[in-house]
């Protein structure tokens, strides 16, 4: 513009052409901090949401009692804490240790095309809708017995812990193997010049070097598996009013419990769910915060070792 | 140490034996955990399709786009194409929000954020992932389903009521919901594959195109963007996998109608997921059930195909990115 007037003083401010582009940058820029403040604020409506309404339902018999006969009010959630607690340790420990060992084969002993593909199919697991690893363990071991196990037929804590496993074992998996990949080579070296086999530098130097990484693939998988519901909707849905912890038959979750309550006309059920979201929430985020800590410090240290 | 204390020959005899049996047998230990995790994904897709042999058997191919579903003894019939376009509907509707933000986030927490506050602004959009579907619902359907009737339907239907998208009477629970529940659940799945890409971009090629006279965004865009524009499509399918996959906040938001054939936004529907969710544990015939699971097979070869396509970009990405290093 400063250009249409002849004899004016040399202006520096950007005209023209580079304004435009100036222009488009300051937008582009508003825009790109407009997004992750969108990001954020849906972050703090739903935790901030789950916490406000949360608080107000929590009271000590929400964790002490079972949920209220119909048509009483008050009642709890304990069976469901049972529940999760249970469906969550027996996966854990079905998921943990085959986790770890696909991810030893893989990054130890196979050779790099077989690694890739595990990796891929790992990826492509885990990428699996969990209501279709719902329908799988409900087929495989709700419908049908189990011949070797002989549980089946009807829900259980099993069926809905192996259905957990399933959704849990590519996440510890993949974190391992990213971990190995990070152990230098030069321990395993240093490990094998001293005339140390390969089995016993797998198990005395790599892993251990990993554990960091182990830990906090399992603390993701156990956030994650904690609150999932899909695969439990046939699994182990079916629930009493006490607190069992009998793992051969089906008991209450969390996450089921959210569910159930949610869509119920109740008022004081929906509040219910909003306390056990807010149970859910805290424990969920919490872990997933210790875990990135956990993963940052064992970078850290196989960095600089 | 211990060499020079015990007879070395007898050492290196026994420690033959044990390193032999110790190293054949945690590979054969470990390789049995692969192949028990290659079974297990190899079962699921046989028991899936063996589940829903009966339907296809019955209906063939067409039942991917046949339009009724009624479980009514006597006169059953079903079909996938509500469900089905349920699910494409409200999952590419989710990708149309959540991809630009996403990237624009990514782009923020790799280019504009002070480092003082990248970390935890990225911690946040991590933990946004790790909200359990289910807490999403709840949100969804006790407090955004009520605030998109409300305020933001008859909002759009004031400005864009014309359209038949956004015609029909606002509602609480419905397809827009679910998109945007499906969009706060995606962004964070694509937003940090694209920061992950966009930080990845060499230093030297960034700084060549600002020396050159490029303002930051013509950077970003010429720069940045071009050249990893494979993996932002890819993380983009990313949450396209999981907008498909996501049985239960949906369910929670979606209202579950059978008669989704509307043209509007606010009306109930269904998706693919949801069908399964709500339906299969009270299913009647046996017919029904295998329908279902035919629907869980649609499902999962949509899941596949976007994740193994996204796979196989990310991948060949990684490699070129180091091997151009």
């Amino acid at each position: 513009m400063s250009a249409s007037q002849p004899g004016a003083a040399v202006s520096l401010r950007a005209a023209g052409r580079s304004r435009r582009r100036l222009r488009a940058n300051v937008a582009a820029e508003a825009s790109a901090v407009a997004a992750a403040l969108i990001a954020v604020g849906f972050l703090a409506v739903l935790v901030g949401s789950v916490l406000v309404r949360g608080v107000h339902a929590i009271n000590l018999n929400l964790f002490l009692k079972g949920p209220a006969v119909f048509g009483q009010s008050g009642g709890g959630i304990a069976p469901a804490l049972v529940g999760t607690l249970m469906l969550v340790s027996l996966a854990t420990a079905v998921a943990l240790p085959v986790g770890v060992l696909v991810a030893l084969y893989a990054s130890e002993f196979a050779p790099p095309r077989v690694a890739g593909q595990i990796r891929l199919w790992l990826d492509v697991l885990n990428g699996f809708p969990s209501i279709v690893v719902g329908v799988f363990v409900f087929a495989l071991a709700v419908k049908t017995k189990v011949p070797l196990l002989g549980i089946g037929h009807h829900q259980s804590v099993f069926a809905g812990a192996f259905a957990l496993s399933i959704i849990m074992l590519p996440l510890v998996s993949r974190t391992t193997m990213e971990v190995l990949a990070l152990v230098p080579a030069g321990l395993r070296e240093a490990s094998y010049a001293l005339g140390v086999s390969r089995w016993r530098t797998v198990l005395g130097v790599v892993l251990p070097s990993a554990r960091g990484g182990i830990v906090t693939g399992t603390t993701l998988a156990v956030a994650r598996a904690a609150g999932e519901t899909a695969p439990l909707l046939f699994t182990c849905a079916i629930s009493g009013l006490v607190v069992s912890w009998n793992p051969a038959l089906s008991t209450a979750s969390i996450p089921v419990t959210i569910f159930q309550y949610s869509e119920s006309p109740d008022r004081q059920l929906n509040a219910q769910a909003w306390a056990a979201a807010f149970v859910l929430i805290a424990f969920v985020l919490a872990t997933s915060l210790v875990s990135r800590i956990l993963l940052e410090r064992s970078r850290r240290k196989l960095g600089v070792g | 140490m211990e060499a020079a204390a015990a007879s070395p020959s007898a050492l290196r005899r026994t420690r033959r034996l044990a390193d032999r049996l110790g190293d054949d047998g945690l590979r054969l230990l470990t390789g049995a955990a692969a192949v028990l995790a290659l079974v297990l994904i190899g079962g699921i897709v046989a028991e899936v399709v063996g589940g829903a042999w009966p339907a296809v058997r019955r209906f063939g191919l067409p039942f991917v786009w046949h339009g009724t579903w009624n479980p009514v003894f006597g006169r059953e019939a079903y079909g996938a194409r509500n469900f089905v376009v349920g699910t494409l509907v409200t999952s590419f509707g989710a990708i149309l929000l959540s991809a630009p933000l996403a990237v624009a986030i990514g782009l923020f927490l790799s280019e504009l954020a002070p480092p003082a506050i990248r970390a935890p602004i990225a911690a946040m959009v991590e933990m946004l992932a790790a909200v359990p579907s289910v807490v999403v619902g709840l949100w969804g359907i006790l407090v955004l389903g009520p605030f998109m009737r409300s305020a933001v339907e008859p909002a759009l239907q004031g400005v864009l009521g014309w359209i038949p998208l956004f015609g029909g009477t606002p509602s609480q629970s419905g397809v827009l919901v679910a998109i945007v529940v499906l969009a706060m659940m995606t962004i964070p799945i694509t937003a940090s594959v694209c920061r992950e890409l966009f930080l990845g971009v060499p230093r030297e090629l960034r700084e060549a195109a600002v020396g050159l006279g490029a303002t930051r965004w013509e950077m970003v865009r010429d720069v940045v963007l071009h050249s990893v524009r494979g993996g932002v499509v890819a993380g983009v399918i990313l949450g396209l996998g999981r907008a498909f996959g996501e049985a239960i906040a949906v369910t929670q938001v979606i209202g579950n109608n059978l008669r989704s054939a509307h043209l509007s936004l606010f009306a109930t529907g269904n998706t693919l997921a949801s069908q399964v969710a709500a339906s299969y544990q009270g299913a009647g015939s046996s017919l029904e059930v295998s329908s279902l699971v035919y629907l869980a097979l649609i499902l999962l070869a949509i899941t596949f195909a976007a994740n193994l396509a996204a796979q196989r970009i990310v991948h060949r990405f990684d490699v070129r990115q180091r091997g151009g290093r």
